[in-house]
């Protein structure tokens, strides 16, 4: 018998529609693989065998009745950021030790609405707050790839290092992510997986714990182009209870995977040139750029300025907004409460001993620019950029560019604990350098492996699109894939 | 905001010291608690005085993940208040996060309006009597969200949390310093109270904490450069403001007459001891990093919408007022006392459509509002309809009763109900016209007092005592003026 875990999440559907295997077989066989993956690379903290086994029969009931839903049956990763009622949703944190919510957030019931089976919690940094997954209270999760000939362990990329890996090793068919600067593009990027942060406001945020309000926005990691279109589908959609949802409809994404970018304009803009980049991304980009122009793509150069200022505004805008939505952590209402003295002491043993090193910089950072005296030399200085980021890809899309390609990442997977990284974390922020751009302008962009470096890991191309023109990335997303024509599987080793 | 001296200095308001005479400088911030059935970002109940933690939603409780969604209602009242306030309404406002720990404010942030309020400037006038009206400018309203409650006397060493008003919307309505005395705040607050209540956009009840005011007070020679001020925080009733504020205005007189200098502080008012303390200096305030809210969008609304809101508004407490005295000859006084609540207002109004309006004024005020203060009867549950008491004043006008029958009557009414007409008639309360009848009595008595006759055709002032004769024999009944008249006639005075 094939094995299950292989199969895209397209093929799982098709082959559970077509009832050549059970939903509970499906569910079982990524039970299985993960029982055996999870120990080493510990890309779920909780999994749900109880309630994906009782997912699974209902799913095999309305398969065999003939009323499947457009997810029947798939068994789907959660990231630990989503609210999933009376399970385990911590944001990786301490702070929120035994928080089981009491309410499921909007994407993950929308994908329980369309039928897949809930396998678990995935592993991510603290608060979706870091590039490597080493910030989560759980551990850091280990990339399923590693580099020719060596054992050393990698990192997955984060925040949604959990998502990717465990896609990456076949332990779910697709799983939830979250993006607030490229946690889900580069994870995406740094496992062979693709990633898509839509448009900001395509997915409701609500029931997701939030880091950073105005850049926070879900999206799926899937094996391919096709299943994360698949996914997105299901994710998306207006919902009233998020003030910043956006009231348009969700076209079927899938349709658009295989449209081609024949006639399409290819934006290649040149300030993501960046000196000392290894000459196997600048090689990658330039075929990536030749694989859409053979099936029809016109690539044209073109200049965003303030790509410079992203990464600094970034970390302004986004720890002034996570300082503020992490306040609520205070040892009061729910999850770890450290008791003092007196409610100040109590506060500040809580958030001592609740929050990790990377939150605690970041929550300091943003009260810093939000303070007094500051407010207007960063965080107001910080907004204006944000505007004339946005202003510049509004000019590329005005000037007849239909998407922008660009490289995911500065490099592959490095390893854990990596030192430099560790000893100066703008090192780390810099994995982020291509994707922070596309928060801050609130637009979709995807992550589609399209090549290795010499090491034999993969590497990612990131496509960039209009707002709410999500399809066009699926089609030419679909185009590097097919182009690029690799097996983006991990050895076994685990 | 830039302070501007809007007022003229008034020696009547200032207040003596040592060393010459002191002006005080009041300035408030009055909450208003918004009147609607849920929360300003969530669906929960506002309904007052339930259970602790029952009216509250996974937002309310700050569950993550959980986002505001802006109560439409709370929108409209606050627009409806600007209006009534003749303010500037903003089309467009910004929703900011004031952020502090406080285990009562469990998203550790306020949702308030900083830079960009839904209201702007406004003015609320003063009825300050021999004084005359006074202009107290508002500097702006916004709309925010009221914390929980810490409740510390139900553990020996733990305190609780109510959240029932976490998330419950208040409108923070800001002066202009434009306050010179306490009875000028006093004024202020029962005025803002009035025109709140008869927009129906807040309760006014201050002692259930729906209203409740920061006063910032400093004082000044009169005329001279602004003090440094304090804020007296959370003060919740009319009569507490005024003691509060002549308590930190002698404070602060004494201080800077013994040399010293004011620190701006916050400091709260004890009822009890009548003084204000200390709570925390400009030193400890905190910085509260406010940022607008990410989790909502600009609020914004069109000319049409505030058209719509104006439309739908009362007639409000000045233009009221100005149609009373007018309309039906009153003066402004009773004027000021009968606008001062909507209810009364309308209940003079159905007495004095269609008749004497100064009579009405007089019915409405002296006996039905002296009765019901004595028996501490809200006007709503007045035992005297409006038609009832219509009805009383009619039977004035027609001469049927005299002014002293008529409060015997009222009082039969109060207590016993019934249609004034009716038991004026059933009861034999009507005033005797019938001059026959009348120049009977007069006969008898004239008769029988002769040597008061004569008394009085020396001093003609003695008709008086003739008068009171003839009432008493008529039990009241006899028309007064029928009565003069008859005896002066026969007295030949």
């Amino acid at each position: 018998m094939t094995d299950l875990t292989k199969l895209s999440l397209a093929a799982t559907r098709d082959g559970l529609s077509n009832r050549d295997f059970s939903a509970l077989e499906v569910t079982e066989a990524y039970l299985g693989a993960i029982e055996k993956a999870n120990p080493k690379l510990n890309a779920f903290i909780e999994v749900t065998a109880q309630q994906a086994r009782e997912m699974a029969e209902q799913s095999d009931h309305r398969l065999n009745s003939r009323d499947a839903r457009p997810l029947e049956g798939v068994p789907l990763g959660i990231k630990d950021l989503f609210a999933t009622k009376h399970v385990h949703t911590q944001a990786a944190s301490h702070v929120l030790d035994d928080f089981k919510p009491e309410y499921e957030s909007h994407v993950t019931q929308n994908l329980w609405n369309d039928g897949a089976v809930m396998l678990g919690k995935l592993n991510m940094d603290e608060f979706a707050m870091g590039s490597s997954n080493e910030t989560s209270h759980y551990g850091p999760v280990v990339n399923p790839w590693r580099a020719a000939g060596s054992n050393q362990d990698l990192v997955p990329g984060g925040s949604s290092g959990g998502s990717a890996a465990a896609v990456s090793a076949w332990l779910c068919a697709g799983a939830t992510a979250t993006d607030t600067g490229g946690s889900i593009r580069q994870p995406a990027a740094f496992t062979g997986t693709v990633g898509i942060k839509p448009t900001y406001g395509r997915c409701s945020r609500w029931g997701i714990v939030a880091f950073a309000s105005s850049l926070d926005q879900a999206g799926p990691i899937a094996r391919t182009v096709e299943d994360a279109a698949i996914m997105l589908t299901s994710m998306a959609g207006f919902d009233p209870m998020d003030s910043t949802s956006a009231e348009i409809a969700v076209p079927d994404f899938a349709a658009a995977v295989e449209r081609g970018v024949k006639g399409l304009t290819i934006g290649v803009p040149r300030e993501y040139r960046m000196d000392g980049m290894p000459e196997e991304i600048e090689t990658l980009w330039q075929q990536g750029l030749e694989w859409l122009k053979a099936e029809g793509a016109t690539v044209k150069d073109i200049s965003l300025p303030h790509t410079k200022y992203a990464l600094p505004a970034y970390y302004i805008v986004a720890p002034a907004e996570a300082s503020s939505n992490l306040a609520r952590y205070d040892g009061v209402k729910y999850g770890l409460r450290v008791s003092g003295k007196d409610i100040t002491d109590m506060y500040e043993l809580t958030r001592a001993k609740g929050f990790g090193r990377e939150v605690k910089r970041r929550v300091m950072i943003g009260t810093y620019v939000l303070s007094a005296g500051y407010y207007d030399a960063y965080y107001v200085r910080a907004q204006k950029v944000r505007t004339l980021i946005k202003r510049d890809f509004e000019r590329a899309f005005a000037d007849g560019v239909d998407a922008i390609l660009t490289p995911a990442t500065p490099s592959a997977a490095f390893g854990i604990a990596d030192q430099d990284m560790n000893a100066d974390p703008v090192k780390m922020y810099l994995n982020d350098v291509f994707t922070v751009t596309v928060n801050m302008a609130g637009l979709p962009g995807i992550a589609v492996p399209a090549g290795k470096d010499h090491r034999g890991l993969p590497l990612g191309l990131q496509l960039i699109g209009k707002p709410f023109d999500e399809e066009t990335l699926f089609a030419a997303g679909r185009v590097i894939e097919r182009s690029a024509g690799g097996e983006f599987s991990p050895e076994k080793w685990w | 905001m830039t302070l501007v001296d809007t007022r003229t200095p008034n020696p009547k308001n200032f207040v003596a010291g040592a060393t010459g005479d002191w002006e005080v400088i009041i300035g408030m911030e009055v909450h208003a608690q918004v009147t609607s059935e849920s929360k300003l970002f969530s669906g929960s109940s506002t309904e007052f005085g339930q259970p602790p933690n029952s009216n509250v939603s996974f937002v309310d409780a700050a569950m993550p993940g959980m986002l505001p969604v802006i109560n439409s209602e709370c929108v409209r009242q606050a627009v409806r208040t600007g209006i009534g306030l003749k303010a500037k309404i903003n089309k467009r406002s910004i929703f900011d996060r004031k952020n502090y720990f406080y285990p009562d404010l469990p998203q550790g942030y306020q949702i308030s309006q900083y830079l960009d309020p839904i209201v702007g400037e406004g003015t609320v006038l003063l009825d300050m009597g021999e004084d005359g009206t006074v202009q107290i400018g508002v500097e702006r309203l916004h709309l925010e969200q009221d914390a929980g409650k810490s409740i510390h006397d139900q553990h020996p060493n733990m305190s609780f949390v109510d959240l029932n008003r976490s998330g419950v919307a208040l409108m923070e309505i800001v002066s202009k310093p434009d306050l010179r005395s306490s009875g000028e705040a006093r004024a202020y607050l029962s005025k803002l109270r009035t025109i709140l209540r008869y927009l129906g956009t807040c309760d006014g009840n201050m002692e259930q904490g729906s209203m409740r005011a920061d006063i910032n007070v400093s004082v000044r020679r009169p005329g001279g450069e602004f003090g440094t001020r304090c804020e007296i925080k959370n003060v919740n009733s009319v009569r507490f403001a005024g003691q509060a504020i002549e308590y930190e205005a002698r404070r602060q007189i004494d201080i800077l007459e013994d040399g010293g200098s004011i620190d701006q502080e916050t400091r709260l008012f004890d009822p009890k001891s009548g003084e204000t303390r200390s709570m925390r200096s400009k030193e400890e305030a905190h910085d509260y990093r406010y940022f607008p809210d990410p989790d909502l969008l600009p609020l914004e609304f069109d000319d049409a919408f505030i058209a719509k809101m104006a439309e739908g508004l009362p007639e409000l407490p000045d233009e009221k007022h100005a149609r009373f005295v007018r309309d039906y000859g009153i003066t402004p006084y009773d004027a000021s006392v009968l606008v001062s609540d909507r209810e009364s207002a309308d209940f003079y109004e159905a007495v004095a459509r269609g008749r004497d309006g100064k009579l009405s004024a007089n019915w409405v005020i002296n006996e039905l509002f002296g009765r019901l203060s004595k028996d501490g009867t809200a006007i709503g549950d007045s035992p005297v309809s409006a038609s009832q008491l219509g009805s009383i004043v009619d039977l004035i006008g027609k001469g049927d009763i005299s002014g002293k029958i008529a409060k015997d009557l009222f009082e039969i009414v109060w207590t016993e109900g019934g249609d004034p007409a009716q038991i004026v008639e059933s009861r034999g309360m009507k005033q005797v016209t019938d001059t026959g009848a009348i120049e009977k009595v007069v006969d008898d008595i004239l008769a029988a007092n002769p040597d008061k006759v004569a008394q009085a055709k020396e001093k003609p002032t003695m008709i008086g005592w003739f008068v009171g004769q003839v009432m008493k024999a008529s039990q009241g009944k006899a028309n007064p003026q029928a009565v003069n008249e008859i005896l002066k006639r026969k007295l030949g005075i």
